[in-house]
């Protein structure tokens, strides 16, 4: 790496503050608090949910979040009758500006190859279990296009406002492989 | 966040290549497709689905498009890795590892 880097430097196509920058910033402002707002703006506004599921970018957007991996978002909603779940079965596309960056497990063979021919069975290692009415579809990002899990509003957050119901949104929720937690603090 | 989750990065060279490559793409040297491309054909070399994409395979992916496009030679490269390492060995415990340390260096 420091071979790498120092003759990139030396040429000048990157700036070693710019890197130091960028690494700051995914390690300190960029990551799944960014999509919790973007999902608790989505429990309490229906003409904001509307907006999100129609055209996520411009509606993600409307909160100042935006920027790398993020150019074409599509967020798709958790109801009764469809799960949904996203992976990336070439590498790991991720939404980076309202995820972060993805976990390890996101990134691991078994995991992009399973979540396609097997979904319920991975799920069923993140510990969710769902009906078996409920269809679940696999959504595979891609550089061009990353997706979103609107996760279902738990039960009992009626009147909540924007911040608590944040606080409720968990990543793994917002890709597929959980759900929200519960007002309790377990998970739904 | 949930409390105990760990920071996006493992180590330090991991946040480095991610940086790079950040950088690098805003730089205008390729775009997230063709990153996509060359981190899916050092994932999949036979056309299996055997390795995580991991920053690993980002180095190795990086180093492919930078030797591709003649910004980084695979040539040179070496050469800077093996004049790095001869710095780190003639470097004293404890001190900065500088690239002027290597004693076959320029100076």
């Amino acid at each position: 790496m420091r071979a790498l880097e120092s003759i990139l430097v030396e040429k000048g196509y990157v700036d070693p503050a710019a890197l130091d920058a960028l690494v700051e910033m995914y390690e300190t402002k960029i990551g799944p608090h960014n999509g919790a707002r973007v999902v608790a703006r989505a429990w309490t506004d229906p003409d904001y949910r509307a907006r999100l599921l129609a055209d996520a970018t411009p509606a993600i957007a409307e909160l100042d979040i935006g920027g790398r991996g993020g150019e074409h978002m599509v967020v798709v909603e958790n109801t009764a009758e469809v799960h949904n779940l996203v992976v990336c079965t070439l590498c790991s596309c991720y939404p980076w500006p309202v995820l972060g960056l993805p976990p390890v497990w996101y990134k691991a063979p078994p995991y992009r190859a399973r979540a396609v021919i097997d979904p319920r069975g991975v799920l069923a290692e993140f510990g969710l279990t769902l009906p078996g009415s409920t269809r679940i579809a696999v959504w595979d990002s891609t550089a061009e296009t990353r997706y979103m899990v609107l996760p279902r509003r738990p039960a009992g957050t009626e009147g909540w406002d924007e911040a608590r119901l944040a606080a409720l949104v968990t990543r793994d929720a917002m890709i597929g492989t959980g759900l929200a937690r519960a007002p309790g603090g377990a998970s739904a | 966040m949930s409390a105990g989750e760990p920071g996006p990065f493992a180590a330090p060279w991991e946040a480095q290549v991610f940086a790079l490559v950040v950088a690098l793409r805003d730089a205008g040297l390729f775009t997230w497709s063709e990153w996509a491309e060359a981190l899916g054909r050092v994932i999949h070399p036979g056309g299996d689905d055997a390795a995580p994409a991991d920053y690993g395979a980002w180095i190795a992916a990086l180093e492919e498009l930078l030797a591709a496009r003649g910004i980084a030679p695979p040539d040179g490269l070496a050469a800077r890795r093996d004049a790095w390492l001869r710095a780190a060995a003639a470097t004293p415990h404890g001190q900065p590892i500088r690239l002027e340390n290597d004693p076959l260096g320029p100076g």
